[in-house]
């Protein structure tokens, strides 16, 4: 199954029925499959004029207690900015794919992970976070689904789901039977249906500073309380690891070939991969560089996730950086030459 | 077992729908696949390939830098892919529509007459076919009697009368290199 539809699968398992969005390469599947199978288990599948239309309606449809979704790629993603933003600030859960492509601008419609500053530094205005999970195979893809759907609903936040192009357009086996069942909750806070109880309102205007103040220090609160509890990642033979390699989605996937094949010529050599990317595991990366000697970021990108392993680290360590972009792949050959590079470095200082 | 194929061609081809029928059979074999396809803004008669792993572990990184196995069912795709093509590895080439010899040296290559032979089958359209069964004859990365078994799985029971065709031209593949 390709990744895009295992998506909107994995929606229908967690118990979404409402799917408001604007078709975009690399992620048109996604629409297109709920489009076929939403009217079949009662779904709400409507294609808006724009993805300024779909946020709003994602907004809409979350403030009713619904479980929605939306989807996009890079550019339709800035589009909806300003609705996430709203989202946040209002403390609706939804849940957005951003399955990217290479920026900036219109850019390509070839993989890229250029969006990660956007996703995880709040893309929008204001004070806000975006709970980020970072997939790595079409079967992760379909899990994350309702993974984020629970932890949008458990927090009251939007949750994103980052992919590129190659996830969104590869096929992999995915076994949607084993995937956990999502919790849905009861959301008493949710409008309509008022019965004998309060007006439910959400806003995310403040216009007494006091209260905005009151409203924002809330909202930190809850951030902080989501990074101290739901941090998650992956390693990959880091224990005795000399030189780390941090890598998150498909890269970390090609990093992972690299280091067995460094692994065969004596370099000891591992992998850190963050699937939370907000809030990004910065525990677990001090943990996994205890042995380390040198750390090296890899990205389809210039360099964005690069700088929160830098900020994690605090200096202790060279973090070096290699990236491709506008839709190029790091070749495991190319990522394996970065490891040796950095082990002959350190046996330089020795 | 860690098999890597290009599958390259002209859009129409076949060449996307070889992979995912190669990848399904796999994984009706228990074995791990991937099939990721060059997306891009194309259209029929344009370039189209995909990547195919299939293996017995799990796979690592899904992307094809260096394959194992090269089709090249057009010239363009040959000529685009031919130097990627693994120290030792093999390259199908569809000689109907290929008349170049291929230049390096250190690479094994199988001459497929694919559009003809399935033209004697009476449906062009089967080329792809045909290559698969020229692969499935030197590398048995799944065996074909699996290959029978997966379209009967992705076809709708209406195209169930085409299996014996796709039989016949996994055959005429086979034969070939046999």
């Amino acid at each position: 199954m390709k990744g895009n539809e295992a998506i909107g699968e994995a929606a229908i398992a967690a118990g979404c029925r409402y799917f408001f969005g604007y078709p975009i390469t690399p992620q048109s599947e996604l629409p297109e499959y709920l489009a076929r199978r939403f009217p079949e288990v009662g779904g709400v599948y409507l294609q808006a004029e724009s993805e300024v239309a779909a946020i709003n309606m994602v907004y809409g449809a979350a403030a009713t207690g619904a479980r929605v979704l939306t989807s996009s790629s890079s550019p339709g993603i800035s589009l909806k900015q300003e609705g996430i933003s709203y989202a946040a600030g209002s403390e609706l859960p939804c849940l957005i794919v951003n399955i990217m492509r290479g920026g900036p601008g219109l850019g390509g419609i070839q993989p890229a992970q250029s969006d990660y500053f956007q996703a995880t530094k709040g893309g929008g205005h204001g004070d806000y976070k975006v709970i980020v999970l970072a997939p790595a195979s079409v079967q992760e893809l379909a899990d994350m689904v309702g993974t984020g759907f629970d932890l949008a609903d458990k927090y009251r936040n939007p949750a994103m789901i980052l992919g590129d192009g190659f996830l969104g357009q590869m096929m992999e086996p995915v076994d949607f039977a084993g995937i956990k069942k999502s919790k849905i909750v009861e959301k008493t806070w949710a409008v309509g249906c008022k019965k004998g109880r309060e007006r439910n309102v959400h806003t995310s205007l403040y216009l007494d500073p006091e209260e905005l103040e009151k409203h924002n220090i809330k909202l930190a609160q809850k951030y902080e309380l989501i990074a101290e509890n739901e941090t998650m990642a992956q390693e990959y033979l880091t224990e005795d690891a000399e030189i780390v390699v941090v890598a998150y989605g498909l890269v970390a996937r090609i990093c992972k070939a690299a280091v067995e094949k460094a692994r065969s010529e004596g370099i000891r050599a591992g992998v850190f991969r963050p699937i939370t990317l907000w809030p990004f595991p910065q525990k677990e990366l001090r943990k996994a560089v205890a042995a380390a000697r040198g750390v090296l970021a890899v990205e389809m990108s210039m360099g964005q996730m690069v700088e929160d392993v830098r900020l994690c680290l605090e200096g202790r360590l060279p973090v070096r950086f290699y990236g491709r972009a506008g839709g190029m792949a790091p070749t495991t050959q190319a990522v394996y030459e970065e490891i040796k590079k950095i082990s002959l470095e350190c046996k330089g200082v020795e | 077992m860690l098999k890597q194929l290009i599958l390259a061609g002209f859009g129409g081809q076949g060449v996307l729908s070889m992979g995912k029928i190669l990848a399904q059979s796999g994984m009706v074999e228990g074995k791990e696949v991937t099939w990721i396809p060059s997306y891009g803004p194309e259209m029929r008669g344009g370039t189209a390939n995909c990547a195919v792993t299939v293996s017995t572990s799990p796979i690592n990184s899904p992307l094809v830098a260096e394959p194992d196995i090269l089709v090249a069912m057009s010239l363009p795709s040959l000529e685009k892919f031919e130097p990627t093509v693994k120290l030792g590895g093999k390259v199908f080439v569809n000689s109907s529509l290929i008349k170049v010899e291929v230049k390096r040296k250190d690479i094994t290559v199988y001459q497929v007459p694919a559009n003809e032979l399935a033209d004697e089958l009476g449906e062009v359209r089967i080329a792809n076919m045909v290559m698969l069964g020229a692969i499935l004859a030197t590398e048995p990365i799944v065996k074909s009697a699996t290959v029978l078994e997966a379209l009967k799985k992705v076809l709708p029971s209406s195209k169930h009368h085409l299996i014996s065709l796709n039989a016949q031209a996994l055959q005429a593949g086979a034969n070939v290199v046999g």
